[in-house]
């Protein structure tokens, strides 16, 4: 007689390739990240010489001190992406919460209508100059600190997302309910619907900081002052910019040091992603939930 | 009675809480389609969209004939083509294989490591790139020589990048798709697997019969959300990547880097326009076209 607790051998061989290709494909993925980590704690003139290596050839913390010395500068890009990121996520959020509830009434009439006049800007766009110039010319928004900000506040993808986030975790009795209790319908937003849909809200919001946090675009198409771009901006001007490189010293007045280059460029991408990487752990379940439901068409 | 003006009371105000994201939309993206017109004019900043001289096709015209047009099509095209094709096919293998994993905590780091670098912006792409690859310093090179072997110098080299921008490609979206892919497996009954063990299903017939055709909806849907983006995909990726390096444009230039650089760089506004006008249509047309087939096959996957 076949005992049922016996996996067949075909279950133990896919088992071994399935431990093997997965760790393969992650050490992969995590490989980068020690590359960069371990050439901003080489020495400079050890890079120039041999070039990065797997594990730093010899070791300097020079690059980080170099950074530190003058902290200002970074600070201020931190600064610029913290408050995009900031105001960006609370108000986007809000008006995505505020239209995906909407567009969940099934009450409301003319839901669909509005749906479709939504999505339809992912179907046709008039393209990135009309854009271009539309910002620059028409609103005048050039090396406004508000371009940052307004372009990313919301998308289709996300009002789509957020209205199927609702109408899963807010059961229309309550809203039925609270209309016969008297509550307007902005109350019964504020009231009932964010508190209940607080799972999504957190997803939501974590998709648009992140897309604040790295966004590049819209500081170097619109942003002409160095001390309003943003984070990561500022790490690409700094990267693709020998002379933005050289000022990073110049703005210590007396000190003369000579610039590090090459591991400087490593540890300022290394400062400029440690907080993604740290927080990771805490908000990537988030983003399965985000990703999971977005899989669903609705 | 009093229930139906209130609710036609209560209504309008639902309809001012839509306003805010209309308004956005109107601003952000229906506005600008008047801009469309810049394709047909020889833009100069003091007339603006419609005080520019009009020349009717003339961009248009020196895109086909420059020959720009096919290259950065043809690029385009299959880039994203590719990264779509073989993006699913490996996110697919690897959400499988995932799922066999019995020991809980190898899956789950394993996981969390691939969707690392979904997380991370494409500038620091960028940088991983150039600690890679770069002619004098790069880890690449660094080994290459210790080896004894000559140096590889893959910015002027443009073959390359055909391999190289599929790889970055599939290492910044791995982890997100298997995400995906991996919520759809676990939707699978158990049952399903149980009755074919009972049955002396090996696990290759079982993912071979169960899982990959459980996985079909998912893929056909993903497929065809990316198909309306084909010709407008990985704009960041190009960019942060390759840039403005001229020497590798046979290969590496697309619709989206050229428009970047006629608004950043040359200042081309008409011939931008013009290609950003071609993507636009070519992308609708391609949209209507495929979602028309599908809703005609299957009503179900259709995407509107």
């Amino acid at each position: 007689m076949q005992k049922k607790i016996k996996k067949p051998v075909s279950e133990l061989i896919i088992q071994i390739v399935a431990i093997i290709v997965c760790g393969i494909a992650a050490l992969l993925c995590l490989l980068p990240f020690l590359l960069v980590i371990s050439g901003s704690l080489t020495d400079n003139d050890y890079i120039l010489q041999y070039g990065y290596n797997i594990l730093p050839g010899k070791f300097s913390l020079e690059a980080y001190q170099f950074i530190f010395e003058i902290p200002g500068p970074v600070l201020q890009a931190y600064g610029v992406t913290l408050l995009n990121t900031t105001v960006g996520t609370s108000i986007g959020l809000f008006i995505i919460a505020m239209t995906g509830y909407v567009l969940q009434r099934p009450d409301c009439k003319y839901r669909n209508r509005i749906s479709f006049f939504i999505y339809f800007t992912t179907l046709f766009q008039g393209g990135l100059i009309a854009w271009y110039i539309m910002i620059t010319r028409y609103y005048q928004l050039q090396d406004n600190r508000l371009v940052l900000i307004l372009p990313l506040l919301m998308n289709p993808f996300l009002i789509i997302l957020m209205k199927n986030f609702i109408k899963t975790s807010v059961p229309h009795d309550i809203i039925e309910a609270a209309i016969i209790d008297g509550a307007n319908d902005f109350t019964i937003f504020t009231q009932i619907v964010l508190k209940l849909a607080t799972p999504g809200l957190a997803t939501i919001g974590l998709f648009l900081a992140l897309a604040y946090w790295n966004d590049w675009f819209h500081s170097s198409l619109f942003i002409s002052t160095p001390s309003k771009y943003s984070l990561q901006f500022f790490l690409y001007n700094t990267l693709n910019n020998t002379q933005a490189m050289r000022e990073l010293s110049q703005t210590g007045a007396s000190v003369s040091m000579e610039v590090p280059t090459e591991s400087v460029r490593l540890a300022m991408a290394v400062i400029c992603t440690g907080p993604i990487v740290l927080l990771y752990p805490f908000v990537q379940r988030y983003f399965v939930k985000g990703l999971t439901i977005g899989a669903v068409k609705g | 009675m009093r229930n139906k003006t209130n609710e036609l009371k209560k209504h309008g105000l639902l309809y001012l809480m839509a306003i805010p994201a209309c308004l956005f939309f109107i601003l952000n993206s229906y506005l600008p389609m008047f801009g469309i017109y810049l394709a047909f004019t020889k833009y100069n900043f003091r007339g603006g969209i419609f005080g520019s001289p009009f020349i009717g096709f003339e961009n248009f015209k020196y895109l086909l004939e420059s020959g720009t047009l096919f290259r950065i099509t043809r690029n385009t095209f299959l880039y994203n083509l590719v990264f779509i094709l073989l993006g699913n096919s490996l996110q697919i293998v690897t959400a499988i294989l995932l799922s066999k994993i019995a020991n809980r905590f190898v899956k789950r780091t394993t996981q969390s490591l691939m969707f690392l670098p979904y997380f991370v912006s494409y500038v620091i792409l960028g940088v991983f790139v150039y600690n890679l690859l770069n002619y004098e310093k790069g880890l690449v090179n660094s080994l290459l020589i210790q080896w004894g072997m000559e140096r590889f110098d893959a910015f002027n080299t443009p073959l390359f990048w055909i391999f190289g921008l599929i790889a970055a490609y599939i290492w910044k979206w791995l982890g997100y798709g298997t995400v995906i892919y991996l919520a759809a497996i676990s939707g699978i009954p158990e049952e399903y697997y149980e009755a074919a063990n009972i049955d002396g299903a090996n696990a290759f017939q079982q993912i071979r019969y169960i899982t990959l055709p459980s996985l079909k909806p998912t893929f056909i849907t993903l497929l065809l959300l990316s198909i309306g983006r084909i010709l407008r995909g990985q704009f960041d990726l190009f960019f942060n990547i390759i840039g403005n390096n001229g020497v590798l444009f046979s290969t590496t230039d697309v619709i989206d880097t050229f428009v970047y650089r006629s608004v950043a760089k040359t200042f081309d506004i008409g011939l931008g326009s013009a290609a950003g006008l071609y993507q636009s249509l070519f992308g609708f047309a391609l949209i209507m076209i495929v979602n028309g087939i599908i809703k005609h096959i299957n009503e179900d996957y259709a995407l509107f």
